[in-house]
């Protein structure tokens, strides 16, 4: 109710629920949209058009055109909406699963398992987060579970310090004071009175990352490092534009379509968890209230 | 403050440390053959055959323990030998001081107006909180923040390369390639830029901006939008205190208050994040470089991951590592001089 009370004051941040409404009805209605043909072995194999390799303009069977190669465009792009969800939610979900406990654990035993975790935290900070992944990726190969597990490696820290820090200032507050003067166990304390408090600051994060965590797999794909040839990512797609954008001499935009249609796929989506992200963080914490 | 200083730097080797643990460890995945890449000074130890790769594999003991491998592989770091590249051909340590400057002056390039349209975008936004400019700039802002670097970076290099023939991918022109790889013209530094004025070649140095300007607009468009907002948020907390209230009261006008009362004191985070993002563009150009085809680390650093080719990966690694630590370093030195208040804790 709340929520619906600030999207009504903030046309922003309702434009922003309203794409990712959008992207959610993509992803769940991809089967109507773009029907997988019956000899695909996996709908996310984005079907061909020939072999051709210069990219066609759009027509009546490939409304957004086909890439170098005759990949469909707009298939990849509808179809690219589950992989992004898959990748985006996947890699945020076990990023704050592993960033809670190893903040918990931090916050909870203190002294020198505290320094240690968060001594390895500092270790990942400083490593090359996009280039770390390629590698881990390189090595692992395509497909959206090697990126996530790439992405996951290098990506759980910040929650872990956002955890930690927010139990150790949550545990000196009065009402903690008073569960445990109840006689109620340190676990208890921890997972139920606790991190339901901490976790809002984790939420926004968890929120503004799952649209960077999508631009970071759709930047492994451009770099070469992600999903398999022809498999339905916008990262791939604009890959593939990547040979064409400069057009031909006289004619620049020839090959618009190739970036236009992934490239505001990314965009819209990354957009989107971005707007909501940030009204999240406006609701929960009253400094940014107007 | 100088216990602080050197208790930062003390964490120094302890993150090189576990960072080439890691990569190690990530090394040790792959078969003795592939490895002995790391270990061959030059590709004409790898030419011999399968017979001498195998006494290869002997001689530099890459079935060994991984303790042994690594202390072994730890000592040659040690003395200065990061190995050698596959990718450049040649020593890795050669070719990250030969691109060093590259990215240095691509990213210093690009840094400076990102700071300064921070600070002015960011006060802006705060001064005129919810009227229109504070949500021209907050759309701006969150439209850079959200924009994929590499599709920006791909509809610059279609406007200003294919369309209008402005600025072209590369680092210098054809011409002006033979120019500066002659012996008359003297590399001083290796920045395109600063060895031109050296030389006092105006042509070059014109070029050089040329290929310059659009990787340095796309690294300046996605990286403001977060320095833009830590300022906007910093002014805001600012343009509230007490002492600010005072100056108005005092019949100051409003644009001395603004400017020079709360602008100065809102800088103080931004000094942080500034040093931040420094280092993260130091060894974040890698997409902008690529799709620029600007032969600089970056660049570098992406083909030596998507080849695999370890000893030029951890020489990356180790590079952004010192350099994270150098800038945190560099900010804690520099928040006294700009806030004596940190001084007396």
């Amino acid at each position: 109710m709340k929520f619906l009370r600030y999207l009504a004051r903030n046309p922003v941040s309702l434009f922003g629920v309203v794409i990712l409404l959008a992207f959610v009805l993509i992803a769940v209605f991809a089967p109507v949209l773009a029907p997988p043909q019956s000899f695909q072995l996996s709908p996310y194999d984005t079907p061909r058009a020939g072999f051709l390799a210069t990219p066609q303009p759009p027509s009546s069977e490939a409304v957004f055109g086909t890439t170098q190669g005759q990949y469909d465009i707009y298939y990849g792009v509808v179809w690219g909406t589950r992989t992004a969800f898959k990748i985006g939610l996947g890699v945020v979900a076990i990023s704050v699963l592993i960033g809670t406990v190893i903040g918990a654990v931090a916050a909870y035993y203190r002294g020198v398992v505290e320094e240690v975790l968060m001594r390895i935290v500092d270790v990942f900070m400083a490593v090359p987060f996009l280039i770390a992944a390629m590698v881990l990726t390189a090595l692992l190969g395509k497909g959206i579970v090697p990126i996530t597990i790439a992405l996951t490696t290098f990506g759980w820290m910040s929650y872990a310090r956002i955890v930690r820090s927010e139990i150790l200032r949550i545990r000196e507050m009065d009402y903690i004071h008073a569960a445990r003067s109840y006689g109620a166990s340190d676990l208890r304390l921890i997972v139920l009175h606790i991190l339901p408090n901490a976790m809002f600051p984790v939420l926004v994060l968890a929120t503004m990352a799952t649209g960077s965590m999508v631009l970071s797999a759709s930047a492994l794909s451009f770099l070469g490092v992600g999903t398999e040839e022809g498999y339905a990512d916008w990262g791939q797609f604009i890959a593939y534009s990547r040979n064409w954008i400069v057009g031909q001499p006289g004619n620049p935009f020839q090959f618009w379509y190739t970036l236009a249609f992934p490239g505001a796929a990314v965009f819209l989506f990354v957009l989107s968890w971005n707007l909501v992200g940030d009204a999240l963080r406006d609701m929960l914490d009253p400094r940014h209230a107007h | 403050m100088l216990n602080y200083a050197l208790r930062r730097l003390m964490m120094l080797p302890i993150v090189l440390f576990a960072l080439s643990l890691m990569i190690f460890a990530l090394q040790m995945s792959l078969s003795p053959t592939q490895r002995l890449a790391a270990y061959a000074p030059s590709p004409d130890y790898l030419k011999g055959g399968q017979e001498s790769i195998r006494r290869m594999i002997e001689q530099y003991g890459l079935n060994d323990p991984f303790y042994i491998q690594y202390g072994r592989w730890i000592g040659g770091i040690l003395t200065g030998n990061l190995g050698w590249s596959e990718t450049a051909r040649q020593p890795v340590s050669t070719a990250l001081m030969s691109l060093f400057p590259a990215t240095l002056e691509l990213v210093v390039l690009a840094f400076v107006p990102c700071l300064l349209l921070a600070v002015f975008l960011g006060s802006r936004a705060g001064i005129y909180l919810n009227r229109w400019p504070d949500h021209v700039i907050r759309i701006f802002t969150i439209l850079g923040w959200s924009f994929p670097v590499y599709v920006f970076g791909l509809l610059m290099l279609l406007i200003f390369y294919s369309a209008l023939d402005w600025f072209p991918p590369g680092r210098l022109s054809q011409w002006a390639q033979t120019v500066v790889s002659s012996s008359d013209f003297v590399r001083y530094t290796g920045a395109n830029t600063v060895d031109a004025l050296l030389n006092g070649n105006l042509a070059i140095f014109g070029d050089a901006l040329r290929h310059l300007a659009a990787p340095v607009i796309t690294l300046t468009y996605v990286n403001v939008a977060s320095m833009t907002r830590v300022m906007r948020t910093s002014m805001l907390e600012t343009l509230r205190q007490d002492y600010v209230r005072t100056a108005r009261a005092k019949g100051l006008p409003r644009r001395v208050v603004e400017l020079r009362h709360a602008r100065r004191n809102a800088l103080l985070p931004l000094a942080t994040i500034a040093g931040m993002e420094l280092a993260v563009m130091m060894g974040g150009v890698v997409i902008t470089e690529t799709i620029f085809d600007y032969a600089g680390l970056g660049q570098f650093a992406a083909k030596t991951a998507a080849n695999l080719d370890f000893p030029a990966v951890l020489g990356f690694g180790l590079y952004f590592a010192v350099v994270l630590v150098v800038m945190n370093l560099v900010v804690d030195l520099i928040y006294p001089l700009l806030d004596p208040r940190v001084k007396t804790q």
